[in-house]
């Protein structure tokens, strides 16, 4: 067996025009989107089908006292219940917070924790009979956000963290900070704020669990992570996993919001193996603002150095992330608000301190740019201010302090290609900012940003000596090639990137190809859906399966022709002599004279991302194959005397390294730019809390499509949208990652041309009229000309880990770090993954599935 | 009297059936869980998204909020009945190549309100195009590719060539690198 | 998915069987037109129902009419027609205008005039799910005892979501009810009562038959406008809205104008001491403003909907200041909202 491939050894293929790669192509699951067969999974229907409904808490932070079912077993219909008792192992998605119950036990940590379930044999009756679910609660202290849960002294959510209702506390440094601020001609501080928002995936979340023996159980689930979710009910069943099956179906949206594993997942297959019989749960629209895992709220305080070149000689930032009611991704949240800072530009120094909060509400968890929009924001806001009082143009500002391709930075990322020149310049000249900006009439101006992201985590969230993502091909006489594949498609166009690679690489068309994807008992795992990964993972899994398929055909091809295996071309569906073009087999011969000479032929590809140089704990939560970057520029118009705004354009440029599909790549250009657009307007998971003396209660305030606001058609300026193609070695065919990239730039830009427009600074997002108007008023008096957060809060961030940068001469180590946690992968594996190389070295100790 | 049961024949693309469903049960609920007609999608059933929308005498109505007990005598469509034979419908044609159905969730439901515009105004403008699928929300496309697809099946429902524009294929050229 | 709790569901053909449908039936008896507003409602169970009597296959209820320059709405007039009238988009344009912003355009394929002007009071404690008004013991509204927005108060300040009444207000609308004790005609103004929840002079047994709106408001004699707010372009309900019209003698002195708020009292708020500010006086930048500020005074904006409540006080008078600017044919100025472009 070759070693998985590590996505170096074909700088041949990134310039080659391809017949599939580079080209618009309607993407391989564009009929069945049109004409209404894509089943999703609440589109399922089997014989005896009952359905589930969860009992969900009505208190923000209670215990349990007593559950009662006997009014609910009245209900015509009435099949079963289930509580917590029954499901006593904990889960959760990072194996260092695995503070989940499929239904909770002891405690109920927010309005909406399920707490008992029950099914019937019509969703209606189900619904009756939860209704009339009695819970006997006994109330705990409210924590309603970050500054109740850095006090003392009140109820703790989880008895486990870094103290009070602190999750997580992260401080390190890079370099010698205190040098860098001295260098420094211009200091600059800010506080700014982000407010969380939610993935609102148009389908409602839906399981259908079929049982299928008494200890065997298939799973269909709307899900980013068919994998996670597979590892999570092995647990929680008690069932080894080759007994259980999930299958991802394609998913309505998904934007990281089905990249946890949830209850009612684990509750469904549950309660299929109790009553033996298939179980459906879809949840209303209302359970899902319950599920949420959507963008923390974070407040953020930066402090840079700026010489007056603009170049920049030291950052720290702080952050402060409301995490909700469990740990879900927040670890790793927590960390990514801090480790792509260093990744834009060139900032030599660096400190970060992070503390993530549990407070009564739903679970934060990864968003579109996990971790990253909100620092991101904070950088971009931070970075306008300081050309302002460098005199230096916002986009030259930039551009003198791009990151060096190919660079390690202070915090230990290794960098690839980077298009961010290219993008500033596309989205300057697009939208006439050397002659426009800072000269358009007052109540009109334009903003500029950039952003940075990953293309795949480096590490898995679990540490494996395993492939990230693994494809298996069947080839035989029909000439058909069939592709197997864990990964899911959420409609970014993950199943177009996989067969095009595979058709490209065979000379075939996309129609000769059958995908099974997302399906644990029959696909290779690939981790899923999330962190950007697919293009990039399963393009190198795909394209080694393929090549080894190519090279079993070459040589059953070239044997039979007679011609040397290196002149043999696959295109237009044969196979041919280079030199004598006429001379070749057609696929499907040549599939035959290959299954003649080798027997049934099958080949896998797999792909494990190169090792991270950073050694340091923490050091897991960055790295990346390689990053893309975006710009973008967005013009706004102000009505000053009311706060009103409306973006009139918005002009970005993204470094997709290449193309597999531009069409799909502007699809998720487009598609970012809307995202960012809505949480810096209008999207808010906001929470009402009722007076005090009155009632302890702590509800979503909005959870609907109506009142949660999402941008409608009248809301969304246009956008031109440019690709910049520089083919990155480390990418398949060059390609970088789209998904989640150019959502970045779009809140910065938004808040600096309001800036631009009307001069003055709302430093947090979503930007609401009222507070231009304040700030307008404050401007008015003479007093400063901003709204937003003032103060950062006292935190103990403890010891902070001090680790060299590279031009310090450091080793990618932590100075005073001490040996625990580092003997075997799973024991220190507290989801931030502190050490892959340790876990790497020591392969008997890094066994990770259970 | 009123009966807390209904049986009644509904006429679905263009094809009669008999349908026996409780009374209070929506368009919704019949069309998914009688019908077996799945296309249609459903985000909130409460009128908020317009995921669920279906034609109704040619007229986009929410099936989340009308009863199926009140569609006697009413012509219904739904996205099962937009192809013409095994080819596609210009609209779904053109969403189909523009990628604009990403995830395809929203999609039945844009497709059939679009499909009454186009009956409506076979020329929409832009802003015509917006207005009329202004009541369904999509989180994936950003709704560029959606307008673009229903000039585009304009177009070809006219009987005019379509080619999509290389911009909306390929992303725009910044204007001073020409066309590099 | 949310569905719709059983009921029995009646169709009846003509207004009298109606009538006699609903004759000595109490609220657990409700009417529907659309169902654009009655099944959300019955979905998240903050409205219930025993019966259910639609209007919608009564020929006699729908249509728009003329009748000695009265125009004469049938209460199950579909908005969508209403927006596309000739005659009223002519006669009465800013009715015509606030139809058309109504939700979105498949609700208004759907919905009803009627239904419009009696639609639910609106309030973010309220138009919840069971379970999550549960979560907050519920309120004054439905089986609750607090109004969460002002703990201290006696009364409900659910606020009025209707389009279409302020404008209606304005123009002097009426509207008839139909019942088995009787039919009654009464200003629409005095339709609306200033509470949340007991919020229509209308009683379970009565049904609303036409609206009458009458020719002194056609846009020949009056000047009118409709100004709404709300955060997107489509599918909201207005969380402010100034309906206002006025009539003014040869020389151009205003000799009569009403202003009515809606979305920020928990009925449309005539806008108080308007006649003295405008009477005799002509529309100018400083009578303008002197009746935006009045506007900013009616207003209630409470923080029970989208957008910071005071702000919606500040948006009354600008957006009074704009809608009487657009009658005096002046710059309305500052970003249009959607719905006027």
């Amino acid at each position: 067996m070759a070693e998985p491939s590590d996505g170096k050894q074909r700088d041949e293929s990134l310039d080659l025009p391809g017949r599939h790669i580079g080209q618009p192509f309607r993407r391989v699951d564009g009929r069945a989107k049109v004409t209404g067969t894509t089943r999703f999974a609440d589109d399922l229907h089997f014989p005896r089908l009952c359905h589930l409904k969860l009992v969900r808490s009505t208190l923000p932070h209670a215990r349990i006292k007593a559950i009662d079912f006997s009014s609910a077993a009245d209900v015509p219909g009435y099949l079963g219940s289930l509580t917590g008792r029954q499901m006593p192992h904990p889960f959760g998605i990072l194996p260092v917070s695995e503070d989940e119950h499929a239904l909770c036990i002891e405690k109920v940590r927010y309005v909406g924790d399920p707490v008992a379930a029950v099914a019937a044999t019509s969703e209606e009756a189900a619904y009756e009979a939860a209704l009339r679910v009695e819970v006997e609660y006994e109330p705990l202290d409210t924590i309603d956000g970050i500054d109740t849960a850095l006090a003392a002294d009140l109820d703790r959510i989880h008895d486990y963290g870094d103290g009070n209702n602190i999750h997580k506390k992260v401080s390190m440094r890079f370099g010698d900070l205190e040098a860098g601020f001295a260098e420094a001609d211009l200091e600059l501080e800010d506080t700014l704020f982000y407010e969380g928002n939610t993935h609102l995936a148009m389908e409602q979340h839906a399981t259908v669990a079929v049982a299928e023996d008494e200890d065997r159980v298939t799973v269909y689930s709307s899900t980013q992570t068919p994998h996670y979710v597979h590892r999570a009910l092995a647990k929680v069943l008690e069932l080894p996993p080759s007994r259980i099956r999930v299958i991802a179906c394609s998913n309505g949206g998904g934007f990281g919001g089905k990249s946890d594993v949830f209850n009612h997942e684990i509750v469904a297959a549950k309660m299929a193996l109790e009553l033996g019989r298939p179980v459906r749960i879809t949840l209303n629209r209302e359970e899902i603002f319950y599920c949420h895992r959507g963008r923390h709220p974070t407040l953020m305080h930066l402090r840079t150095g700026f010489k007056k070149d603009g170049s920049m000689t030291a950052q720290h930032l702080r952050t402060a992330l409301d995490g909700g009611a469990y740990g879900s991704y927040g670890v790793a949240s927590t960390y990514y608000t801090g480790a792509l800072q260093t990744v834009t530009y060139d900032l030599p120094r660096y400190r970060f301190d992070g503390v993530r909060c549990f407070t009564n509400k739903p679970p934060c968890g990864p968003k579109r740019g996990h971790g990253t929009p909100q620092p991101r924001f904070g950088f971009e806001v931070h970075l306008d201010k300081a050309a302002e009082k460098l005199g230096i143009d916002p986009a030259d500002l930039r551009l003198r302090n791009l990151a060096e391709p190919g660079s390690v930075t202070a915090n230990w990322l290794q960098l690839g290609t980077i298009g961010l020149r290219r993008c500033i310049e596309a989205v300057v000249a697009g939208s006439g900012w050397r002659e426009r900006y800072g000269r358009l009439p007052h109540g009109r101006g334009l903003g500029l940003a950039c952003g940075s992201y990953l293309c795949g985590a480096g590490l898995p969230i679990y540490w494996n000596h395993m492939p990230q993502s693994g494809v298996q091909l069947k080839l035989d006489r029909s000439g058909g090639v069939a592709v197997f594949c864990g990964e899911a498609e959420i409609g970014q166009g993950s199943d177009s990137v996989l067969a095009a690679v595979v058709a490209e690489v065979l000379g075939i068309d996309l129609a000769d190809i059958r995908l099974c994807v997302a399906d644990t008992d029959l696909t290779p795992v690939d981790l899923g859906s999330y962190s950007s990964r697919v293009t990039l993972m399963v393009g190198h899994a795909a394209h080694q399966a393929a090549e080894r398929a190519r090279k079993l055909i070459a040589q059953a091809v070239a044997k039979r022709l007679e011609v040397p295996r290196e002149r043999l071309i696959f295109a237009e569906r044969r196979v041919f002599d280079a030199a004598d073009p006429e001379k070749g087999l057609s696929f499907e011969d040549a599939v035959t004279v290959a299954e003649a000479k080798w027997g049934t032929l099958g080949t896998t590809g797999s792909y494990i991302p190169p090792r991270a140089p950073g050694k340091y704990r923490g050091a897991g939560v960055g790295p990346s194959p390689t990053y893309s970057y975006s710009a973008a520029v967005v013009e706004v118009e102000v009505d000053p005397e009311t706060g009103l705004y409306r973006p009139d354009h918005v002009w970005i440029a993204h470094d997709i390294g290449r193309s597999i599909n531009p069409v799909l790549v502007l699809g998720q250009v487009e598609g970012s730019v809307y995202m960012g657009l809505g949480e810096a307007m209008m999207e808010e998971q906001a929470f009402r809390a009722l007076p005090r003396h009155l009632s302890s209660a702590l509800v979503h305030k909005t959870p609907s499509l109506l009142e949660y606001k999402s941008p409608t058609f009248h809301d969304m300026p246009p956008v031109t949208s440019y690709l910049i193609e520089d083919p990155d070695p480390q990418g398949p065919f060059g390609a970088k990652e789209v998904g989640q990239g150019p959502l970045l730039p779009v809140p910065p830009a938004l808040a600096n041309a309001i800036y631009d427009a009307v001069g003055v600074r709302i430093d947090q997002v979503p930007i609401q009229p009222q507070m231009i108007l304040k700030a307008l008023d404050e401007k008015s008096r003479g007093r400063q000309a901003r709204y937003g957060p003032k103060v950062f809060p006292e935190v103990d961030f403890g010891e902070i880990l001090r680790v060299l940068t590279p031009a310090e001469g450091g080793d990618g180590h932590a100075l005073n770090e001490h040996g625990e946690k580092k003997a075997h992968g799973m024991s220190g594996a507290d989801g931030t993954m502190s050490s892959r190389d340790e876990a790497l070295k020591d392969k008997d100790g890094a066994v990770t599935t259970k | 009297m009123a009966e807390r049961t209904t049986t009644l024949e509904l006429l679905i693309n263009g094809e009669s059936r008999v349908v026996a469903f409780p009374t209070h049960h929506t368009l919704l609920e019949v069309l998914r869980e009688e019908c077996g007609l799945t296309g249609t999608k459903h985000g909130c059933e409460l009128g908020e998204c317009g995921t669920c929308a279906v034609l109704v005498d040619g007229q986009p109505v929410l099936s989340c909020l009308v009863l199926a007990a009140q569609m006697s005598g009413r012509e219904i469509e739904t996205v099962e009945g937009l192809q013409e034979g095994n080819r596609l419908h210009p609209l779904q044609q053109t969403f189909a190549d523009l990628n604009a159905a990403q995830c395809g969730y929203c999609t039945p439901g844009i497709l059939m309100t679009a499909k009454a515009l186009l009956a409506d105004n076979a020329h929409p403008t832009r802003d015509d195009i917006r207005e009329a699928l202004s009541g369904t929300l999509c989180r994936c496309t950003g709704y560029h590719k959606i307008l673009q697809a229903v000039e585009g099946a304009a177009q070809l429902a006219a009987g005019e060539e379509w080619t999509p524009a290389a911009d909306s294929l390929h992303g725009a050229t910044p204007p001073d690198r020409g066309s590099e | 998915m949310l569905r719709l709790p059983p009921f029995d569901f009646y169709t009846p053909g003509s207004l009298a069987e109606v009538i006699e449908l609903l004759a000595g039936e109490g609220p657990e008896t409700r009417v529907v037109a659309g169902g654009t507003d009655l099944w959300p409602n019955m979905k998240r169970r903050h409205q219930k129902a025993e019966r259910v009597v639609s209007l919608m296959a009564i020929p006699e209820l729908a249509g728009i009419e003329g009748h000695n320059g009265e125009l004469r709405l049938g209460s199950t007039t579909i908005l969508d027609d209403i927006v596309r009238s000739r005659e009223i988009t002519e006669r009465f344009p800013a009715l015509a205008r606030a139809v058309a912003s109504i939700s979105s355009p498949p609700l208004r394929y759907m919905g009803t005039i009627g239904g419009n002007i009696c639609v639910d009071t609106r309030c973010t404690y309220y138009n919840q799910t069971e379970e999550w008004r549960r979560s907050i013991d519920y309120c004054m509204k439905e089986e609750g005892t607090i109004c969460w927005v002002a703990p201290s108060s006696p009364r409900c300040w659910a606020h009025s979501a209707s389009d279409s009444a302020p404008i209606l207000c304005a123009l002097g609308a009426r509207v008839e009810m139909v019942s088995k004790r009787g039919d009654r005609i009464l200003p629409l103004t005095d339709f609306y009562r200033d509470d949340g929840i007991d919020y229509l002079d209308k009683a379970p047994d009565e049904v609303v038959a036409r609206i009458l709106i009458p020719s002194d408001s056609d846009s020949a004699r009056c000047g009118s406008s409709f100004w709404k707010l709300r955060r997107r372009g489509s599918i909201d309900f207005a969380v402010l809205s100034v309906a206002a019209a006025v009539w003014t003698d040869d020389g151009n002195r205003v000799t009569d104008a009403r202003i009515y708020l809606g979305a920020v009292g928990s009925r449309p708020l005539p806008v108080a001491g308007l006649a003295d500010c405008l009477e005799g006086r002509l529309l100018s930048e400083e009578t303008i403003s002197e009746a935006a500020a009045l506007a900013r005074k009616t207003a209630t904006p409470m923080d029970n909907t989208d957008f910071q409540a005071q702000w919606r006080g500040v948006m009354a008078a600008r957006y009074t200041e704009a809608a009487l600017r657009e009658i005096a044919g002046l710059d309305p100025r500052g970003l249009p909202p959607q719905h006027l472009l």
